[in-house]
Parts: structure tokens; C-alpha cells; sequence
């Protein structure tokens, strides 16, 4: 089972498990190909004077101060670096902020401690999202990662996240699927995320929130559409919603994209 | 300060000082002004520094550490750390220390154009800076003493959920530090236009003062939109106001724009100082002119205004439209020209030069690699695509500290050893300041760099605990705190043995690449300097 988490002594981003991370790290991996290749250079220029023209091997300093070839040389190709890096990197930020026809659409809720998620498209039942500590930690759950009630989405497909917050700032993300949206007083902000694994994702508040700013994480489980179909009716057992449709599939038609479609397209 | 015989190139002034305290409190002159912002700006980098390793000591290993658990305390601490750097530490030693000492010597004027105001532009500091740390000792949030809300101050966390006194505490003393930042904006804006030696246009003023110039119309233009925005959360907790109250009609995310509006430039309020010091310093130890002279002027004057069109690339993740975010991507990509301009330039004045390798020059290479690496991964947090990876992630840290810490902090410790036999009269140990040198290099270099991993790896900052994965890393960082720290440590043993050695510092220790006017003077220079003015070729 994939498990969206980092690892010790990591170097560079988390596993991707989405197509938006997936081409964040692809782009991260130009981006770091370009800027190491400056830094090298600059190292390598700097090096050449040190050794070439330390007052030893170069006593008499030259004189020159200006070269106009020279000066127009290291504006434009700097300008035409930027230039290839400004191409890919609209085409991603188009892709992460366009919302593409969704399947589900999911609401968290950031308060101090803890998130709150709740399902529209489902009869809009609602839990909170805590992390746990001390015994309740099972062995194996990550500690400052696992909550006692993960976010459930179904593998493959598109989640709208709807994402606000009741008294300070917060920020909902989750690094293995290239997501992190503020969570702000009075606004109703959305992002997107389709998780291409089924497994366990964790991610954590990431907007300074007060003093327990580090304990609020976000679990994630990402099921088989089955398993979510399941998990959906048991929670509206729960939340004593009626399993039939009505006041769910209005509040979904409300919602523009209704999961009840959506989950069944999948399953054919 | 000791002014002795060695007035030859002094021009006839008597040196006639107070004695005493009243030398101090009633200061006009810039030179002493200078060192106390001086003394000043060490006394906060040690309090805002001993925070910074007490902050690696609790994250040295996953779990509790040295502060048991008190999460509030250690947000307490973050925010001390960045308000005490920014404010209180890297303004006052690079505008208020190196500016009030060398625009006016660098220039060729007899002392700052307003002296009196001069004196209240530092003498605001002290009570602001004492607001600041007393703010630790009153009544913060529910959870405890002190403000806990990050040097950001952002609402609702800075109003709604920290209720108690400290936060008015912080604004009224952020509104203190920054009138005395404009004030001295206004003193070094006129000195430098209209007190220049006869001679000196400004196409021929030396890159600091330019520096400096640059630097003070920043301050002029963003310090009162900060002033505001803080007035406004000031009413917005005590007076019923809802600027940043949603509920009230208001947007918390009014007040980030605001923040950022003035927080951008300020970044580069920070470094453009540090800019003009490596100029001159590379310049010296390479015994060649500055390389490009009006392209090193034009692109500070270009940072600065592109400075204030780039704020809200700190806002990508707030749910801003698309095409707007487009904008600041764009925009902010741009500046990445005009540094490239200023590190090429640095290069190719030490080509073809005739470098040696005393203190100054080591911080100022060792600046120039480190800035370049801040600025590379500067771009990467300029694609919005890759930033909402890497937003309010340790990669943040480690890119704002390789260029502040690394960056503005070598520009400090450049500019203490070139000047530093000019100010006191005193050389420096050679010794005792390449062993700073490295000890910081390795130190810092052995804190940020493997920040860069832990915010790729998806580590948020601001975090006074962390999930074990990112255990190992964060090991490594804390041992490079200890180790810049013993850096720290090492400086003051040189301050110490400088003046206790009295190892006379010529005039130009130098030599023929120091071809400002300070060095014209003696070391260190008389009580009032040009009482004749220089003619400048």
C-alpha cells in the first residue's frame, strides 16, 4: 500500500502520487538541473580567479572596467534562461489552478487544532480530524501524522477541495500530491487533487496557527471506489442521512459535478 | 573617538566632543552615532541570535527538547528572532552603523545633513527594541507570554487569537523602529544629493553611498504602507475597527497584501546595503576598479523599483486569481536580470585583478557564492507551479536565510574587517578573523543547506515539533547552529583582542585598491573630517 510520507535523510520531494506532482517534480528536476548549472558556473569563475589572479600569479592588475559586449552578454542570456523556465512553468500553474470537471468535491475546514471535513455531495456529513497522541498512536502510525478520522477519496478520482477556516489561518496540504491551499476566515478557497494510488497520505497545517500549529495533520486515505462506496454509506448511517437520494443529490446537483455520477462512471 | 594628533588631512576643525555620557546621548556626530548603532545592532544580534540556537536546540531531535513542551514559547521565539534580525540587527549595522559612518566620509561631507535628527533617528531604537522584549513578559495569546504569531504579525492569529497586551507592545514598537528608519531615510536622502564633495556627480559616487541612496528611497516609500497596515490592526484590536475581520466586512488577506506590500522591499532594504560593501571590498582586494560601474548603479536602482511590484509572490497558496499570480511570476523573474548583473560584474572586476585573501575579501567570495545560491533558488520560489510545493516549507528558510544570513550577514562581517582598523583605529587579527570566517562559513552552510532537503521533503516551517522522517536532517542543521554560534564566539575574541593588542591601523591599510575618500582620512578619522572640502577628479 502506497504510504505518501517522507522518508529520513530524503533529498528532494516525496514520491509523487498525483499528475499535478507528478509534473512539479518534473519541472523541479529542469529547475534544478538550470540552477545547478549556474551555481557551478559562478563556483567555476570564482575558482579560476582565486587561483589565475591571486596577486602571486598576477601582480599587476589590469585595468580594464568596462566591456559593453560583455555587459549586454550577461543580461540577455539571463533573459533567455528565464524565458525557457517561464514556458513550463505557466503550463503548470495553469494546470494546478484551472479545476478541471470534478468527481467529488470535499470541504475542509481548518480550525485551532484540527481539520474538519465534510462531504457535500454525500448529504454534507461532517467529522473532525484529530491528531493522535500518546497511547492512541497504534504502532506504525507515524507520530504528529495520524488523526483518529482520515479524509477518504476514492483512487483516480478528481477531488475539488473546498477550503476555509473558522477563527485563524491555516493551510491544507499534502505533499505527495502537490496540494497546499490556505485556509482563510471568509473565504471559500478551492484546489484540486486526483490521488493515483490507494493507500495513506499525510500532510500537515501549513500556515502558522497558534501553539499547536504542529499538531493539526492531514490524513488522507485513499480507497478503491468499492471500499469508498462502503465507507460513504456507513458514515450516512451514522450521520442517520437516509441512503437514498434526496436532499444529498440536490445538494450535489448544487455542486455542480455530483459524486453519485461520477463514483458509478468510474466503476463501469 | 580618540582623536589623537593624526589630523593632517583634516582641514582646521577643532575637535571639540562632550565628554561622558552626554558624548553619546546628545550625539550629533555621525561617526559616533554610527558606532552606537554599531554596539547597537551586536547587542540585538546576540539576543536575536541566542534565540535562533535555542530554536535548533528544541528541533536538534524529534519530541520535546529543551523547552519542555511550551509550543508558545518557541512561536514566542520565532517571532523575536525575525522582528530582532530585520529590525534591530541588519538594518541598524548595514543603514544606521555603516551608512551613518561611511556615506557621509565616503561622500566627502562634514557630517549627515540633519544631525539632530540623526540623534532621535537612533535614539528611537533602544525604547522600540525594549517594547519588542518586554512584549515577551506580558500577556500574549490564551496560550502564554509573549507574541506568538511569526514576524508576518498576519490576523486573525495576530488580533482575534492573541488578545493580550504583547502584540500591541510589538506594533507600537515596529511603528517606533520604522519612524526612526524614515527619519533616517530622510537624513541620508538629502545628505546624499545635496552635501556631495565639490566634483562628485552622482554618476561618480562611490557604489555604498549608491547603495544607500537606493536603500533610503525603499525605506521613504515602504515603511509607511507597513506603519499602516499595522495602525490598522492596532484598531483592529482595541478600537472596534474590521479592516482584517471577515466577519466585519473586512479580509485578513488586506492586511498580507499590505505586509508584503512593504516586506518585499524590505528584503532588499537588507541586502542592497551589503551590495555596496562587497562592491568596495572586491574592488580593494582585487586592486582593480569596479567592474561596469553605471550597470552595478542601474541594476540597485532597478532591484529597488521592481521591488515594489513583486509582493504577493509570498501569497500564491492564498487563493489568488490565476492571471494575477501569472503577473507576479513574471515579474518577479525579472529581478533575477539585475542580480545576475551585479554577481557577474563582482566576478569580472576580480578578473584580471591582483587578489589577496585578508578577512573583508573571504566574506565578501564567500558572499557572492552564497547569494548566488539564495537567488537561484529564488527563482524556483518565483513558479508559483513549484511553490505551492515548497510554500511556508523549510526550502523557504533555507532560500531567505542563504540570502540574509548568508547574504546580508557576510555583508556586515565584510564591511566590520575593511572598516573596522578605519573606525577604531585598531587593526583586526588576521588570524582571529579567517578563523571567523571559516568557522561561519562551514557553520552556516552546514544550518541552511540541508534545509533545502527538509522543505523538499515537505517539512513546514514555524514548526515547534516535527514527524520523525525528518529527524536526520534536522540533526545536521542544529550541529551547524552550534558550530556558527562558536563562529559568533570567535568574533567577539577578535573585537576583544583587537582592542586589547592596539595594533595601530594606518590610514589605507589597503593600499592602492582603496581609492575612497575614508581612506584619505587618518584611522581613525578626526572628530569632524573635511573642514576644507575634498576636490573630487
Amino acid at each position: 500500500m502506497f504510504e505518501g510520507i517522507a522518508e529520513n535523510w530524503q533529498l528532494g520531494f516525496q514520491e509523487a502520487a498525483s499528475p499535478v506532482m507528478e509534473r512539479i517534480v518534473g519541472f523541479h528536476d529542469f529547475l534544478l538541473v538550470v540552477t545547478g548549472a549556474i551555481c557551478l558556473f559562478v563556483l567555476a569563475l570564482l575558482l579560476y580567479c582565486i587561483v589565475r589572479f591571486r596577486a602571486g600569479a598576477n601582480p599587476v592588475p589590469s585595468k580594464v572596467s568596462h566591456n559593453n559586449v560583455l555587459e549586454v552578454i550577461w543580461i540577455v542570456i539571463p533573459i533567455v534562461i528565464l524565458v525557457v523556465i517561464a514556458l513550463p512553468s505557466l503550463r503548470l500553474h495553469y494546470m494546478e489552478v484551472r479545476i478541471p470537471e470534478v468527481d467529488l468535491t470535499v470541504k475542509a475546514t481548518g480550525h485551532q487544532w484540527y481539520w474538519e471535513y465534510s462531504y457535500p455531495d454525500h448529504g454534507d456529513f461532517s467529522f473532525d480530524s484529530l491528531m493522535l497522541e500518546g497511547d492512541a498512536l497504534q504502532p506504525g502510525q507515524p507520530r504528529l501524522l495520524a488523526t483518529d478520522a482520515p479524509l477518504v477519496v476514492p483512487v483516480d478520482a478528481t477531488v475539488r477541495v473546498l477550503v476555509t477556516a473558522s477563527d485563524v489561518l491555516h493551510s491544507w496540504a499534502v505533499p505527495a500530491l502537490g496540494v497546499k491551499m490556505d485556509a482563510v476566515p471568509g473565504r471559500l478557497n478551492e484546489t484540486w487533487f486526483r490521488a493515483e494510488r490507494i493507500g495513506v497520505y499525510y500532510g500537515q497545517c501549513s500556515e502558522l496557527c497558534g501553539v499547536r500549529h504542529a499538531f493539526m495533520p492531514i490524513e488522507l486515505r485513499v480507497v478503491s471506489n468499492e471500499d469508498f462506496a462502503a465507507w460513504i454509506a456507513r458514515q450516512r448511517l451514522e450521520a442517520g442521512i437516509a441512503s437514498a437520494e434526496p436532499e444529498g443529490a440536490e445538494q450535489a446537483t448544487n455542486q455542480t459535478a455530483g459524486m453519485e455520477n461520477g463514483k458509478e462512471e468510474k466503476t463501469s | 573617538m580618540n582623536t589623537t594628533a593624526a589630523q593632517a588631512s583634516a582641514g582646521h576643525v577643532p575637535d571639540t566632543h562632550t565628554s561622558g555620557w552626554r558624548r553619546f546621548a546628545y550625539a550629533t556626530n555621525h561617526k559616533d552615532i554610527g558606532t552606537m548603532y554599531l554596539v547597537f545592532a551586536i547587542l540585538a544580534g546576540i539576543i536575536g541570535g541566542l534565540f535562533s540556537v535555542v530554536m535548533r536546540m528544541e528541533l536538534m531531535t524529534p519530541g520535546d527538547q529543551i523547552l519542555g513542551g511550551d509550543y508558545h514559547l518557541y512561536n514566542v521565539l520565532i517571532t523575536a528572532h525575525g522582528l530582532i534580525m530585520v529590525f534591530f540587527m541588519v538594518m541598524p549595522a548595514l543603514i544606521g552603523g555603516f551608512g551613518n559612518w561611511f556615506v557621509p566620509l565616503m561622500i566627502g561631507a562634514p557630517d549627515m545633513a540633519f544631525p539632530r535628527m540623526n540623534n532621535i533617528s537612533f535614539w528611537l531604537l533602544p525604547p522600540a527594541f525594549l517594547l519588542l522584549l518586554g512584549s515577551v513578559f506580558v500577556e500574549g495569546s490564551a496560550a502564554g507570554y509573549g507574541v506568538g504569531a511569526g514576524w508576518t504579525v498576519y490576523p486573525p492569529l495576530s488580533t482575534t487569537a492573541h488578545s493580550g497586551p504583547a502584540m500591541d507592545m510589538a506594533i507600537l514598537s515596529l511603528h517606533l523602529a520604522g519612524a526612526s528608519s524614515v527619519l533616517g531615510a530622510i537624513n541620508f536622502i538629502t545628505t546624499i544629493l545635496n552635501m556631495r564633495a565639490p566634483g562628485m556627480s552622482l554618476h561618480k559616487m562611490p557604489l555604498f553611498a549608491w547603495s544607500i541612496l537606493v536603500t533610503a528611497f525603499l525605506l521613504l516609500l515602504a515603511i509607511p504602507v507597513l506603519a499602516g497596515a499595522i495602525t490598522m490592526l492596532l484598531t483592529d484590536r482595541n478600537f472596534g475597527t474590521a479592516f482584517f475581520e471577515s466577519a466585519g466586512g473586512g479580509d485578513p488577506l488586506l492586511f498580507q497584501h499590505l505586509f508584503w506590500f512593504f516586506g518585499h522591499p524590505e528584503v532588499y532594504i537588507m541586502i542592497l546595503p551589503a551590495f555596496g560593501i562587497i562592491s568596495h571590498v572586491i574592488s580593494t582586494f582585487s586592486r582593480k576598479p569596479i567592474f561596469g560601474y553605471l550597470g552595478m548603479v542601474y541594476a540597485m536602482v532597478l532591484i529597488g523599483v521592481i521591488g515594489f511590484l513583486v509582493w504577493a509572490h509570498h501569497m500564491y497558496t492564498v487563493g489568488m486569481s490565476a492571471n494575477v499570480q501569472t503577473y507576479f511570476i513574471i515579474a518577479t523573474m525579472v529581478i533575477a536580470v539585475p542580480t545576475g548583473v551585479k554577481i557577474f560584474s563582482w566576478i569580472a572586476t576580480m578578473w584580471g585583478g591582483s587578489l589577496t585573501f585578508e578577512t573583508p575579501m573571504l566574506f565578501a567570495i564567500g558572499f557572492i557564492f552564497m547569494f548566488t545560491i539564495g537567488g537561484v533558488t529564488g527563482v524556483v520560489l518565483a513558479n508559483s507551479g513549484v511553490d505551492r510545493a515548497l510554500h511556508d516549507t523549510y526550502y523557504v528558510v533555507a532560500h531567505f536565510h542563504y540570502v540574509l544570513s548568508l547574504g546580508a550577514v557576510f555583508g556586515i562581517f565584510a564591511g566590520w574587517y575593511y572598516w573596522f582598523g578605519k573606525m577604531s583605529g585598531y587593526q583586526y587579527s588576521e588570524f582571529l578573523g579567517k578563523l571567523h570566517f571559516w568557522t561561519t562559513f562551514i557553520g552556516v552552510n552546514l544550518l541552511f543547506f540541508p534545509q533545502h532537503f527538509l522543505g523538499l521533503a515537505g517539512m513546514p516551517r514555524r514548526y515547534a515539533d516535527y514527524p520523525d522522517v525528518y529527524a536526520g536532517w534536522n540533526y545536521v542543521s542544529s550541529i551547524g547552529a552550534y558550530i556558527s554560534a562558536a563562529g559568533t564566539v570567535i568574533f567577539f575574541v577578535g573585537l576583544a583582542a583587537a582592542f586589547m593588542r592596539r595594533r595601530r591601523c594606518a590610514d589605507n591599510p589597503w593600499g592602492e585598491g582603496a581609492t575612497t575618500l575614508e581612506w584619505t582620512l587618518s584611522s581613525p578619522p578626526p572628530f569632524h573630517q573635511y573642514g576644507r572640502l575634498p576636490r573630487f577628479a
